[in-house]
């Protein structure tokens, strides 16, 4: 009976005590690193958001009143919101077509392939405050390379950054030509595409355009819901450019608000004004838009994507 | 090739002109797309080397031209004096080094842990390290700032490396990913053999992992070395700024337009940049695997 038990159970065994003892001791870093810089960090930013924080003060309970403030007293937040909303939207599905193209290109049957590859993968190494000066530059009114382009075959290009229509554009430009390792990921996932498919479809009579649909897109459904996945919630969150060409201070994400986006917006409040529970509200409404929208993709995705799970 | 084949008596297997002639078209397509994407890809890298070789006078040109005279190589040494690039070089390069030291072994062991060691509590512990990976960094960006400050931290390096000491849920995901490609026999094995776990995560797993532990250095070099908002956040004393710090002094002091520190501007920027091209350039295999292995597998 005793031998019995010990076999269903052989979790208690002292072997399988030690190995518990090893697993828990080599995975401490971690345990530990996931307690004090994500699990506390959660439930404090919750708390936080509904104080009023402003450091080096303690914080005081105000209920709600922060995330009503949000929606209906601040005229910046709706306008950081759509600005964000705006950027991914648009972005996003641009970036992902983009660097999909470029993968096609780079699969075809071309000589220096790997220096082709580098090309199109480079700018994504450049450092994001280089990006935003040189882009900057290039997108110059007057003295940019891009206007003085335009002018040499007669059309008036935009203000580009300086304009508050065309500054998010510019930044969908420029985060655009930056996709880089996206391109390395669909170019992998077309390599992996088993070619026998694409033989039987053509003796069927399946034409070019045919088989792209058919069998390119939904054998590389996977990789585009993780690009698309991880790229919104970057997205939501982008800051670095945006703090760099739109700026904080007194007139945040110029021109006329038109780059103040979520992450810039978050950083103003929480480390220009100190209100640290004010930006936990928005930090908080960041996060459930963000688990909101991950869900409902996870979800669509079984309908349209093909993946093992793990 | 075609002549060879011409040569044979079974002349069936020769293409008709029309079609040698579509596919040589099909190939010029295929080139000029190739090398216009490329282009594109190149004239702001052009541009940047351009504009950090030119004369301030050419700087101003209009219609702007692309080779400077003479080349101002004078800028590279502005560059590097009108901001105190060197130190921030040096404090770069000190966070970088504690955090590529953290990471390698912070992530390492939790990976071992997460793959060759059979515990109780070792999936659960790999679903956090999966939903952290989908965590938006706003959410506890807050409470981390005000836990480092206090600790009295701010304005040292401490909140930008401490943490690295602690694991980070994308590379343990990677490194426990290639750990499961190492045959469990092996170490099961060494196991029977009476190796302790810490034998054959050093003598055993540590060393079949290079492939894996190249993309950690890598990834890891390039996303400190680049950083922005964390360096932004922590260090306020401009004798600890990093690079990307001194890069936005220019911006600050200059305006986006440059003046007269344009090309001093371009030239430092270059400078910057430089690292991570000629790692890129000995290191692209690496990059590219470890792109490909944390990216299909998620």
């Amino acid at each position: 009976m005793a031998t019995l038990t010990r076999l269903k159970r052989p979790i208690w065994s002292r072997s399988a005590r030690r190995e518990f003892l090893a697993g828990l001791l080599f995975a401490s870093p971690y345990i530990i690193g996931v307690l004090a810089f994500t699990a506390y960090p959660m439930v404090a930013s919750f708390f936080y958001s509904f104080t009023r924080y402003d450091i080096p003060l303690a914080p005081e309970w105000i209920g709600l009143n922060n995330y009503i403030k949000l929606f209906t007293a601040d005229r910046f937040f709706p306008k950081a919101l759509w600005n964000s909303l705006y950027l991914t939207i648009f972005g996003i599905p641009i970036q992902l077509a983009f660097s999909l193209g470029c993968a096609l290109l780079l699969n075809m049957k071309i000589r220096g392939q790997a220096m082709w590859r580098t090309i199109y993968v480079l700018p994504n190494l450049m450092p994001a405050v280089v990006m935003a000066i040189l882009w900057n530059w290039i997108l110059n009114p007057r003295l940019g390379l891009v206007n003085n382009a335009l002018k040499a075959v007669g059309i008036k290009g935009p203000n580009w950054f300086a304009s508050p229509v065309w500054s998010k554009p510019s930044m969908i430009l420029m985060l655009t030509w930056g996709v880089g390792f996206m391109i390395v990921l669909y170019l992998a996932a077309l390599q992996g595409v088993p070619q026998e498919l694409y033989e039987s479809a053509e003796i069927d009579g399946a034409g070019a355009l045919r088989r792209f649909w058919s069998i390119t897109i939904p054998m590389i459904s996977a990789v585009t819901l993780f690009q698309l996945v991880t790229g919104i919630i970057w997205s939501l969150g982008f800051f670095t450019q945006a703090y760099l060409i739109g700026g904080g201070g007194s007139n945040p994400g110029a021109p006329q608000g038109s780059l103040l986006f979520y992450g810039l917006y978050l950083y103003i409040q929480a480390f220009e004004y100190l209100k640290m529970g004010y930006a936990s509200a928005i930090a908080w409404v960041l996060f459930a838009i963000s688990a909101v929208v991950t869900w409902i993709i996870l979800r669509s995705s079984r309908r349209w994507a093909y993946y093992d799970v793990i | 090739m075609e002549a060879i084949q011409a040569r044979k008596p079974v002349s069936r297997h020769v293409k008709p002109p029309a079609v040698i002639l579509r596919g040589i078209a099909l190939q010029v397509l295929r080139y000029t797309l190739v090398v216009i994407v490329a282009l594109l890809f190149l004239v702001p890298w052009i541009w940047l080397l351009s504009t950090s070789l030119k004369p301030p006078q050419q700087i101003l040109q209009i219609p702007p031209r692309l080779i400077p005279d003479p080349f101002m190589w004078i800028n590279y040494y502005y560059g590097v004096t009108y901001i105190n690039f060197f130190k921030y070089l040096l404090n770069t390069v000190l966070i970088c080094t504690v955090v590529i030291i953290g990471r390698v072994f912070s992530c390492t062991v939790v990976a071992y842990s997460l793959s060759h060691i059979n515990w109780r509590g070792r999936t659960i512990l790999f679903a956090i390290v999966l939903a952290t990976m989908m965590l938006p960094g706003q959410v506890t960006m807050i409470p981390i700032f005000i836990i480092f400050s206090r600790l009295g931290w701010i304005n040292t390096f401490m909140p930008l490396t401490i943490p690295s000491f602690f694991g980070d849920a994308f590379f343990i995901f990677l490194m426990r990913q290639f750990f499961m490609t190492i045959p469990k026999e092996l170490t099961d094995a060494a196991r029977l053999d009476g190796a302790s776990h810490w034998g054959i995560y050093s003598r055993v797993v540590l060393p079949l992992s290079r492939p894996a532990l190249a993309t950690l250095f890598a990834f890891t070099f390039i996303w400190t070395f680049t950083d922005f908002q964390g360096p932004l956040i922590y260090l306020k004393d401009r004798d600890l700024w990093t690079l990307a710090l001194g890069m936005r002094g220019y911006l600050q002091r200059y305006g986006a337009g440059g003046g007269t520190a344009m090309g001093a501007m371009m030239a430092a920027a270059m400078l910057y940049t430089l690292p991570m091209i000629v790692l890129f350039f000995v290191a692209q295999k690496t990059f590219i695997q470890g792109v490909v292995t944390s990216g299909l597998k998620g």
